[in-house]
Protein backbone atom coordinates (compact mmCIF):
# COMPACT_ATOMS: atom_id res chain seq x y z
CA UNK A 1 0.00 0.00 0.00
CA UNK A 2 1.55 3.45 -1.21
CA UNK A 3 -0.50 5.93 0.21
CA UNK A 4 -1.55 5.50 4.22
CA UNK A 5 -5.30 4.06 4.93
CA UNK A 6 -7.83 6.26 5.03
CA UNK A 7 -9.55 3.07 6.84
CA UNK A 8 -7.75 0.91 9.15
CA UNK A 9 -9.29 -1.76 10.51
CA UNK A 10 -7.39 -3.76 13.10
CA UNK A 11 -8.29 -7.23 14.77
CA UNK A 12 -12.19 -6.62 14.38
CA UNK A 13 -14.27 -9.21 16.34
CA UNK A 14 -17.99 -9.23 16.33
CA UNK A 15 -20.20 -11.59 18.66
CA UNK A 16 -23.45 -11.91 18.51
CA UNK A 17 -24.93 -13.64 21.77
CA UNK A 18 -22.76 -16.81 21.93
CA UNK A 19 -22.57 -16.58 18.13
CA UNK A 20 -18.62 -15.42 16.56
CA UNK A 21 -19.03 -13.51 13.63
CA UNK A 22 -16.47 -11.81 12.83
CA UNK A 23 -13.13 -12.99 14.28
CA UNK A 24 -10.44 -11.01 14.10
CA UNK A 25 -10.66 -9.05 11.26
CA UNK A 26 -7.79 -6.89 9.46
CA UNK A 27 -8.55 -4.76 6.71
CA UNK A 28 -6.78 -1.25 5.42
CA UNK A 29 -8.66 0.73 2.63
CA UNK A 30 -6.80 3.80 0.72
CA UNK A 31 -8.00 6.66 -0.59
CA UNK A 32 -10.10 6.26 -3.70
CA UNK A 33 -9.44 2.51 -3.55
CA UNK A 34 -12.39 0.09 -4.27
CA UNK A 35 -12.29 -3.12 -2.49
CA UNK A 36 -14.55 -5.67 -3.24
CA UNK A 37 -15.63 -7.89 -0.45
CA UNK A 38 -16.69 -11.61 -1.33
CA UNK A 39 -17.52 -14.74 0.38
CA UNK A 40 -20.05 -17.22 1.14
CA UNK A 41 -23.71 -15.83 2.91
CA UNK A 42 -23.01 -15.96 6.62
CA UNK A 43 -19.76 -15.86 6.32
CA UNK A 44 -19.56 -12.15 8.12
CA UNK A 45 -19.21 -9.87 5.04
CA UNK A 46 -22.29 -7.98 6.08
CA UNK A 47 -21.76 -7.59 9.37
CA UNK A 48 -17.98 -6.53 8.67
CA UNK A 49 -19.53 -3.37 6.70
CA UNK A 50 -21.99 -2.58 8.93
CA UNK A 51 -19.66 -2.34 12.30
CA UNK A 52 -17.57 0.16 9.69
CA UNK A 53 -20.10 3.00 10.75
CA UNK A 54 -20.79 1.38 13.88
CA UNK A 55 -24.62 0.36 12.99
CA UNK A 56 -23.54 -2.78 14.28
CA UNK A 57 -20.99 -2.13 17.56
CA UNK A 58 -18.04 -4.29 17.11
CA UNK A 59 -17.29 -6.51 20.39
CA UNK A 60 -13.48 -5.97 20.28
CA UNK A 61 -10.79 -4.53 17.95
CA UNK A 62 -9.77 -0.23 16.10
CA UNK A 63 -11.63 1.06 13.55
CA UNK A 64 -9.74 4.32 12.26
CA UNK A 65 -11.47 6.21 9.77
CA UNK A 66 -9.65 9.71 8.54
CA UNK A 67 -7.62 9.57 11.71
CA UNK A 68 -10.42 9.10 13.87
CA UNK A 69 -10.99 6.02 16.27
CA UNK A 70 -14.65 5.46 16.01
CA UNK A 71 -14.62 3.04 19.08
CA UNK A 72 -13.27 5.60 21.39
CA UNK A 73 -15.04 6.56 23.88
CA UNK A 74 -17.29 9.84 23.36
CA UNK A 75 -16.77 10.04 19.97
CA UNK A 76 -19.20 11.77 17.70
CA UNK A 77 -20.17 9.17 15.25
CA UNK A 78 -23.09 11.10 13.66
CA UNK A 79 -20.52 13.75 12.63
CA UNK A 80 -18.16 10.14 11.57
CA UNK A 81 -21.14 8.85 9.62
CA UNK A 82 -22.06 12.11 7.69
CA UNK A 83 -18.68 11.38 6.25
CA UNK A 84 -19.72 7.25 5.49
CA UNK A 85 -21.94 6.81 2.92
CA UNK A 86 -23.98 3.48 2.45
CA UNK A 87 -26.38 1.85 0.71
CA UNK A 88 -28.40 -0.60 1.58
CA UNK A 89 -29.81 -3.60 -0.36
CA UNK A 90 -33.42 -3.34 0.23
CA UNK A 91 -32.50 0.28 -0.52
CA UNK A 92 -34.26 1.69 2.04
CA UNK A 93 -36.05 5.11 0.91
CA UNK A 94 -38.52 6.97 2.77
CA UNK A 95 -41.16 6.07 1.29
CA UNK A 96 -42.96 9.36 2.74
CA UNK A 97 -40.28 11.82 1.35
CA UNK A 98 -39.88 12.57 -2.76
CA UNK A 99 -36.57 11.32 -4.04
CA UNK A 100 -35.37 14.92 -3.47
CA UNK A 101 -36.72 14.87 -0.33
CA UNK A 102 -35.21 11.90 0.42
CA UNK A 103 -32.07 13.10 -0.87
CA UNK A 104 -32.60 16.71 0.86
CA UNK A 105 -33.29 15.25 5.20
CA UNK A 106 -30.22 15.31 5.97
CA UNK A 107 -28.64 18.47 4.25
CA UNK A 108 -30.95 20.35 5.95
CA UNK A 109 -31.26 18.25 9.08
CA UNK A 110 -27.24 17.13 9.87
CA UNK A 111 -25.55 19.81 7.73
CA UNK A 112 -28.12 22.74 8.26
CA UNK A 113 -28.32 23.88 4.88
CA UNK A 114 -31.43 25.85 3.78
CA UNK A 115 -34.12 24.56 2.04
CA UNK A 116 -32.80 26.41 -1.24
CA UNK A 117 -29.16 25.12 -0.82
CA UNK A 118 -30.37 21.68 -0.20
CA UNK A 119 -32.58 21.28 -2.80
CA UNK A 120 -29.96 22.75 -5.45
CA UNK A 121 -27.58 20.12 -4.05
CA UNK A 122 -29.55 17.32 -4.26
CA UNK A 123 -30.90 17.81 -7.73
CA UNK A 124 -27.52 17.79 -7.96
CA UNK A 125 -26.81 14.35 -6.61
CA UNK A 126 -29.61 13.03 -8.09
CA UNK A 127 -28.01 13.91 -11.73
CA UNK A 128 -25.17 12.38 -10.99
CA UNK A 129 -27.05 9.05 -10.98
CA UNK A 130 -29.16 10.33 -14.20
CA UNK A 131 -32.39 10.53 -11.99
CA UNK A 132 -32.54 14.49 -12.12
CA UNK A 133 -36.14 14.00 -13.93
CA UNK A 134 -37.60 12.24 -10.81
CA UNK A 135 -36.72 14.78 -7.92
CA UNK A 136 -40.59 14.73 -7.74
CA UNK A 137 -41.68 11.46 -7.57
CA UNK A 138 -42.17 9.07 -4.73
CA UNK A 139 -40.20 5.88 -3.82
CA UNK A 140 -42.55 3.45 -4.96
CA UNK A 141 -42.96 5.34 -8.36
CA UNK A 142 -39.47 4.14 -9.16
CA UNK A 143 -38.36 0.99 -10.70
CA UNK A 144 -36.19 -1.15 -8.28
CA UNK A 145 -32.73 0.74 -10.09
CA UNK A 146 -33.97 4.06 -10.13
CA UNK A 147 -34.87 3.68 -6.24
CA UNK A 148 -31.14 2.47 -5.21
CA UNK A 149 -29.66 5.02 -7.51
CA UNK A 150 -31.67 7.41 -6.10
CA UNK A 151 -30.28 5.69 -2.83
CA UNK A 152 -26.79 6.09 -3.58
CA UNK A 153 -27.49 10.06 -4.74
CA UNK A 154 -29.27 10.54 -0.67
CA UNK A 155 -25.51 9.40 0.18
CA UNK A 156 -23.81 10.99 -1.93
CA UNK A 157 -25.36 14.55 -1.32
CA UNK A 158 -23.52 14.68 2.29
CA UNK A 159 -19.96 14.26 -0.10
CA UNK A 160 -18.51 11.16 2.08
CA UNK A 161 -14.83 10.56 2.07
CA UNK A 162 -15.69 6.50 1.44
CA UNK A 163 -19.03 4.76 0.44
CA UNK A 164 -19.70 1.36 1.67
CA UNK A 165 -22.23 -0.88 -0.63
CA UNK A 166 -24.64 -3.70 1.21
CA UNK A 167 -25.15 -5.89 -2.14
CA UNK A 168 -26.07 -2.99 -3.83
CA UNK A 169 -27.77 -5.04 -6.57
CA UNK A 170 -28.76 -8.57 -5.15
CA UNK A 171 -32.05 -7.11 -4.36
CA UNK A 172 -32.74 -5.78 -8.41
CA UNK A 173 -33.95 -8.01 -11.85
CA UNK A 174 -31.21 -8.83 -13.63
CA UNK A 175 -32.05 -5.65 -16.57
CA UNK A 176 -32.16 -3.46 -13.90
CA UNK A 177 -28.85 -4.37 -12.38
CA UNK A 178 -26.33 -2.79 -14.96
CA UNK A 179 -27.75 1.15 -14.44
CA UNK A 180 -26.56 0.87 -10.36
CA UNK A 181 -23.28 -0.48 -11.62
CA UNK A 182 -23.00 2.33 -14.07
CA UNK A 183 -23.37 5.20 -11.85
CA UNK A 184 -20.87 2.83 -9.24
CA UNK A 185 -18.46 2.67 -12.06
CA UNK A 186 -18.56 6.43 -12.52
CA UNK A 187 -18.26 7.18 -8.62
CA UNK A 188 -14.91 4.93 -8.83
CA UNK A 189 -13.87 6.92 -12.09
CA UNK A 190 -14.67 10.30 -9.82
CA UNK A 191 -11.91 9.31 -7.35
CA UNK A 192 -14.32 7.92 -4.46
CA UNK A 193 -13.37 5.18 -2.47
CA UNK A 194 -15.38 2.43 -2.23
CA UNK A 195 -15.89 -0.69 -0.23
CA UNK A 196 -18.04 -2.81 -1.89
CA UNK A 197 -20.15 -6.39 -0.55
CA UNK A 198 -21.62 -7.83 -3.28
CA UNK A 199 -21.85 -11.15 -5.80
CA UNK A 200 -21.19 -9.27 -9.06
CA UNK A 201 -17.96 -11.03 -10.11
CA UNK A 202 -17.72 -9.35 -13.44
CA UNK A 203 -18.26 -5.81 -12.25
CA UNK A 204 -15.15 -6.61 -9.41
CA UNK A 205 -13.09 -7.97 -12.10
CA UNK A 206 -13.96 -4.63 -13.94
CA UNK A 207 -13.49 -2.04 -11.15
CA UNK A 208 -11.72 -3.55 -8.59
CA UNK A 209 -8.63 -2.54 -7.11
CA UNK A 210 -8.57 -5.42 -4.24
CA UNK A 211 -10.47 -8.05 -3.34
CA UNK A 212 -11.31 -10.10 -0.15
CA UNK A 213 -12.63 -13.15 0.09
CA UNK A 214 -14.25 -13.78 3.42
CA UNK A 215 -15.22 -16.74 5.22
CA UNK A 216 -16.62 -17.86 8.70
CA UNK A 217 -15.45 -14.47 10.27
CA UNK A 218 -11.81 -13.98 8.91
CA UNK A 219 -10.30 -12.90 5.91
CA UNK A 220 -9.13 -16.03 3.83
CA UNK A 221 -7.19 -14.30 1.19
CA UNK A 222 -7.16 -11.03 -0.96
CA UNK A 223 -5.24 -9.51 -3.55
CA UNK A 224 -6.00 -7.98 -7.11
CA UNK A 225 -9.25 -9.28 -8.91
CA UNK A 226 -6.93 -10.53 -12.28
CA UNK A 227 -4.94 -12.97 -9.22
CA UNK A 228 -7.94 -14.26 -7.10
CA UNK A 229 -10.10 -14.91 -9.84
CA UNK A 230 -7.95 -16.52 -12.34
CA UNK A 231 -5.43 -18.48 -9.47
CA UNK A 232 -6.88 -17.96 -6.19
CA UNK A 233 -4.24 -19.70 -3.69
CA UNK A 234 -6.47 -20.84 -1.23
CA UNK A 235 -8.92 -23.34 -2.29
CA UNK A 236 -11.68 -22.63 -0.40
CA UNK A 237 -11.63 -19.28 -2.42
CA UNK A 238 -10.97 -21.32 -5.79
CA UNK A 239 -13.65 -23.16 -4.77
CA UNK A 240 -16.46 -19.98 -3.92
CA UNK A 241 -14.91 -18.33 -7.26
CA UNK A 242 -15.87 -20.95 -9.29
CA UNK A 243 -19.70 -21.77 -7.70
CA UNK A 244 -20.57 -17.79 -7.96
CA UNK A 245 -19.05 -18.09 -11.53
CA UNK A 246 -21.27 -20.73 -12.67
CA UNK A 247 -24.35 -19.09 -11.15
CA UNK A 248 -24.15 -15.48 -13.57
CA UNK B 1 -104.65 7.04 22.52
CA UNK B 2 -103.02 4.60 19.88
CA UNK B 3 -100.18 3.25 20.79
CA UNK B 4 -98.26 5.06 18.23
CA UNK B 5 -99.93 7.79 19.87
CA UNK B 6 -98.11 7.25 23.28
CA UNK B 7 -95.17 6.48 21.44
CA UNK B 8 -95.17 10.03 19.86
CA UNK B 9 -96.17 11.78 23.24
CA UNK B 10 -93.45 10.13 25.15
CA UNK B 11 -90.54 10.63 22.46
CA UNK B 12 -91.20 12.96 19.99
CA UNK B 13 -93.10 15.39 21.75
CA UNK B 14 -92.19 18.66 20.35
CA UNK B 15 -93.53 20.86 22.79
CA UNK B 16 -91.18 19.56 25.48
CA UNK B 17 -88.48 19.39 23.30
CA UNK B 18 -89.12 22.67 22.75
CA UNK B 19 -89.22 23.72 26.44
CA UNK B 20 -85.42 21.71 26.85
CA UNK B 21 -83.56 22.46 23.78
CA UNK B 22 -81.93 25.41 25.00
CA UNK B 23 -80.33 23.34 28.00
CA UNK B 24 -79.49 20.46 25.37
CA UNK B 25 -77.49 22.87 23.21
CA UNK B 26 -75.58 23.96 26.35
CA UNK B 27 -74.94 20.93 27.04
CA UNK B 28 -73.62 19.77 23.62
CA UNK B 29 -71.32 22.76 24.21
CA UNK B 30 -69.58 21.30 27.67
CA UNK B 31 -69.28 18.34 25.77
CA UNK B 32 -67.41 19.60 22.80
CA UNK B 33 -65.43 21.17 24.92
CA UNK B 34 -64.13 18.08 27.38
CA UNK B 35 -64.04 15.73 24.03
CA UNK B 36 -61.45 18.48 22.67
CA UNK B 37 -59.74 18.68 25.68
CA UNK B 38 -59.49 15.02 26.30
CA UNK B 39 -58.29 14.31 22.61
CA UNK B 40 -55.48 16.94 22.59
CA UNK B 41 -54.65 16.05 26.08
CA UNK B 42 -55.12 12.43 25.15
CA UNK B 43 -53.26 12.00 22.24
CA UNK B 44 -50.43 14.09 23.20
CA UNK B 45 -49.73 12.45 26.42
CA UNK B 46 -49.68 9.02 24.60
CA UNK B 47 -47.42 10.58 21.43
CA UNK B 48 -45.39 11.55 24.41
CA UNK B 49 -44.97 8.06 26.57
CA UNK B 50 -44.64 6.43 23.04
CA UNK B 51 -41.32 8.81 21.73
CA UNK B 52 -39.86 8.08 25.35
CA UNK B 53 -40.42 4.27 25.67
CA UNK B 54 -38.97 4.11 22.14
CA UNK B 55 -35.71 5.88 24.08
CA UNK B 56 -35.93 1.87 25.92
CA UNK B 57 -34.57 3.20 29.10
CA UNK B 58 -35.65 -0.06 31.32
CA UNK B 59 -37.27 1.54 34.27
CA UNK B 60 -38.91 4.18 32.43
CA UNK B 61 -40.64 1.66 29.95
CA UNK B 62 -41.29 -0.32 32.93
CA UNK B 63 -43.39 1.85 34.63
CA UNK B 64 -44.76 3.24 30.83
CA UNK B 65 -45.70 -0.32 30.13
CA UNK B 66 -47.52 -0.46 33.80
CA UNK B 67 -49.43 2.59 33.67
CA UNK B 68 -50.81 1.94 30.65
CA UNK B 69 -51.62 -2.04 30.59
CA UNK B 70 -53.72 -0.40 34.54
CA UNK B 71 -55.35 2.42 32.66
CA UNK B 72 -56.57 -0.34 29.51
CA UNK B 73 -57.77 -2.56 32.49
CA UNK B 74 -59.70 -0.25 34.17
CA UNK B 75 -63.27 0.97 32.84
CA UNK B 76 -63.18 4.15 32.01
CA UNK B 77 -66.34 5.21 34.23
CA UNK B 78 -64.18 3.49 37.32
CA UNK B 79 -61.10 6.15 36.46
CA UNK B 80 -63.35 8.80 36.36
CA UNK B 81 -65.12 7.89 39.73
CA UNK B 82 -61.58 7.16 41.50
CA UNK B 83 -60.52 10.49 40.27
CA UNK B 84 -63.69 12.50 41.40
CA UNK B 85 -64.43 10.66 45.01
CA UNK B 86 -61.52 8.94 45.90
CA UNK B 87 -58.93 11.98 45.78
CA UNK B 88 -60.59 14.15 47.62
CA UNK B 89 -59.92 11.78 50.52
CA UNK B 90 -55.91 13.23 50.19
CA UNK B 91 -57.01 16.42 50.00
CA UNK B 92 -57.06 16.67 46.40
CA UNK B 93 -60.67 18.14 45.17
CA UNK B 94 -61.42 18.48 41.29
CA UNK B 95 -64.15 19.47 39.80
CA UNK B 96 -66.56 17.22 37.52
CA UNK B 97 -65.44 18.45 34.42
CA UNK B 98 -61.54 18.67 35.50
CA UNK B 99 -61.39 14.92 37.09
CA UNK B 100 -63.55 13.59 33.26
CA UNK B 101 -61.12 15.44 31.31
CA UNK B 102 -58.20 14.36 33.44
CA UNK B 103 -59.51 10.46 33.60
CA UNK B 104 -60.86 9.92 30.14
CA UNK B 105 -57.40 11.81 29.02
CA UNK B 106 -55.38 9.44 30.79
CA UNK B 107 -57.61 6.46 29.16
CA UNK B 108 -57.06 7.94 25.46
CA UNK B 109 -53.68 8.43 26.61
CA UNK B 110 -53.08 4.90 27.23
CA UNK B 111 -54.91 3.34 24.20
CA UNK B 112 -52.93 5.67 21.78
CA UNK B 113 -49.48 4.86 23.12
CA UNK B 114 -49.80 1.53 22.50
CA UNK B 115 -50.83 2.16 19.12
CA UNK B 116 -48.13 4.93 18.36
CA UNK B 117 -45.92 2.49 19.79
CA UNK B 118 -47.07 -0.39 17.79
CA UNK B 119 -47.15 1.88 14.66
CA UNK B 120 -43.76 2.85 15.65
CA UNK B 121 -42.33 -0.90 16.04
CA UNK B 122 -44.33 -1.59 12.54
CA UNK B 123 -41.63 0.73 10.64
CA UNK B 124 -38.45 -1.16 8.92
CA UNK B 125 -35.60 -1.37 10.84
CA UNK B 126 -34.05 -0.19 7.30
CA UNK B 127 -35.52 3.07 8.09
CA UNK B 128 -33.61 4.03 10.91
CA UNK B 129 -30.31 2.48 9.74
CA UNK B 130 -30.60 4.46 6.57
CA UNK B 131 -31.31 7.50 8.65
CA UNK B 132 -28.87 6.91 11.27
CA UNK B 133 -26.47 6.13 8.68
CA UNK B 134 -26.57 9.52 6.91
CA UNK B 135 -25.79 10.60 10.81
CA UNK B 136 -28.95 12.27 11.84
CA UNK B 137 -29.18 11.46 15.18
CA UNK B 138 -31.61 9.05 16.71
CA UNK B 139 -34.49 11.80 17.62
CA UNK B 140 -34.00 13.01 14.48
CA UNK B 141 -34.70 9.84 13.15
CA UNK B 142 -37.32 9.13 15.06
CA UNK B 143 -38.95 12.48 14.26
CA UNK B 144 -38.40 12.99 10.44
CA UNK B 145 -38.26 9.32 9.25
CA UNK B 146 -40.23 6.63 10.78
CA UNK B 147 -42.79 8.70 13.32
CA UNK B 148 -44.37 10.07 9.95
CA UNK B 149 -44.85 6.46 8.90
CA UNK B 150 -45.58 5.13 11.95
CA UNK B 151 -48.33 8.07 12.59
CA UNK B 152 -49.96 6.94 8.97
CA UNK B 153 -49.73 3.31 10.11
CA UNK B 154 -51.87 4.20 13.70
CA UNK B 155 -54.35 6.41 11.76
CA UNK B 156 -57.21 4.15 11.58
CA UNK B 157 -57.11 2.21 14.97
CA UNK B 158 -56.64 5.81 16.43
CA UNK B 159 -59.10 7.40 15.07
CA UNK B 160 -60.90 4.57 16.13
CA UNK B 161 -60.41 4.70 19.79
CA UNK B 162 -60.51 8.30 19.77
CA UNK B 163 -63.79 8.19 18.79
CA UNK B 164 -64.85 5.47 21.25
CA UNK B 165 -63.29 7.32 24.45
CA UNK B 166 -64.08 10.49 23.36
CA UNK B 167 -68.16 9.37 23.58
CA UNK B 168 -67.20 8.77 27.11
CA UNK B 169 -67.68 11.98 28.14
CA UNK B 170 -71.08 10.87 28.88
CA UNK B 171 -69.90 9.26 31.51
CA UNK B 172 -69.14 12.65 33.12
CA UNK B 173 -72.65 13.28 33.98
CA UNK B 174 -72.01 10.95 36.79
CA UNK B 175 -69.79 12.98 38.15
CA UNK B 176 -71.79 16.48 37.49
CA UNK B 177 -70.68 17.88 34.52
CA UNK B 178 -73.67 19.70 33.00
CA UNK B 179 -72.91 17.59 29.61
CA UNK B 180 -75.48 16.08 26.81
CA UNK B 181 -76.73 13.13 28.95
CA UNK B 182 -77.02 15.18 32.06
CA UNK B 183 -79.23 17.79 30.71
CA UNK B 184 -81.14 15.44 29.19
CA UNK B 185 -82.09 13.71 32.03
CA UNK B 186 -82.48 16.59 33.94
CA UNK B 187 -85.24 17.24 31.70
CA UNK B 188 -86.86 13.69 31.77
CA UNK B 189 -86.96 13.80 34.97
CA UNK B 190 -88.69 17.42 35.48
CA UNK B 191 -91.17 16.70 32.55
CA UNK B 192 -91.65 13.17 32.93
CA UNK B 193 -91.31 12.94 29.42
CA UNK B 194 -88.96 11.14 27.34
CA UNK B 195 -88.61 13.40 25.06
CA UNK B 196 -85.53 15.22 26.18
CA UNK B 197 -83.56 11.79 25.96
CA UNK B 198 -84.63 11.66 22.12
CA UNK B 199 -83.26 15.64 22.09
CA UNK B 200 -80.06 14.40 23.76
CA UNK B 201 -79.41 11.09 21.47
CA UNK B 202 -79.88 14.05 18.46
CA UNK B 203 -77.34 15.62 20.07
CA UNK B 204 -75.01 13.11 20.28
CA UNK B 205 -75.25 11.91 16.34
CA UNK B 206 -75.53 15.97 15.55
CA UNK B 207 -71.55 15.82 17.10
CA UNK B 208 -70.70 12.54 16.66
CA UNK B 209 -71.57 11.42 12.84
CA UNK B 210 -69.19 14.52 11.45
CA UNK B 211 -66.63 12.88 13.67
CA UNK B 212 -66.77 9.33 12.47
CA UNK B 213 -67.17 10.72 8.66
CA UNK B 214 -63.87 13.25 9.39
CA UNK B 215 -62.25 9.93 11.16
CA UNK B 216 -63.37 8.46 7.43
CA UNK B 217 -61.96 11.09 5.11
CA UNK B 218 -58.69 11.00 7.67
CA UNK B 219 -57.95 7.45 7.04
CA UNK B 220 -57.99 7.65 3.30
CA UNK B 221 -56.76 11.01 2.87
CA UNK B 222 -53.48 9.59 4.70
CA UNK B 223 -53.63 5.90 3.08
CA UNK B 224 -50.31 5.61 0.76
CA UNK B 225 -49.38 2.97 -1.28
CA UNK B 226 -45.98 1.19 -0.27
Amino acid sequence: MDRPPILDVRELHKFFGPLHVLRGIDLQVAPQELVFIIGPSGSGKSTLLRCLNRLEEPSRGTIRFDGVDLLAPGVDINAVRRQMGMVFQSFNLYPHLTALGNVTLALRKVLRKSRAEAEALGRAALARVGLEDKAHAYPNELSGGQQQRVAIARALALEPKIMLFDEPTSALDPELVGSVLAVMRAMREAGMTMVVVSHELQFARAAADRVVFIEAGRIVEEGPPERIFAEPAHPRTREFVARIAGHR
Amino acid sequence: MTDLERLAFSFFNLEVMARYLPAVVEGSLVTIRLALAVIATGLGVGLALALVRSAQVRPLNWAIVFLVDLLRALPPLVVLVLLYFALPHVGLRLTGFVAAWAGLSLVLAAFAEEIFWAGILAVHRGQWEAARSTGLTFAQALLFVVLPQAVRLTIPPLTNRTIAITKGTALASVVGVPEILTQAVTGQSFSGNASPLTLGAAAYLVLFVPFVVLGRWVETRFAWKR
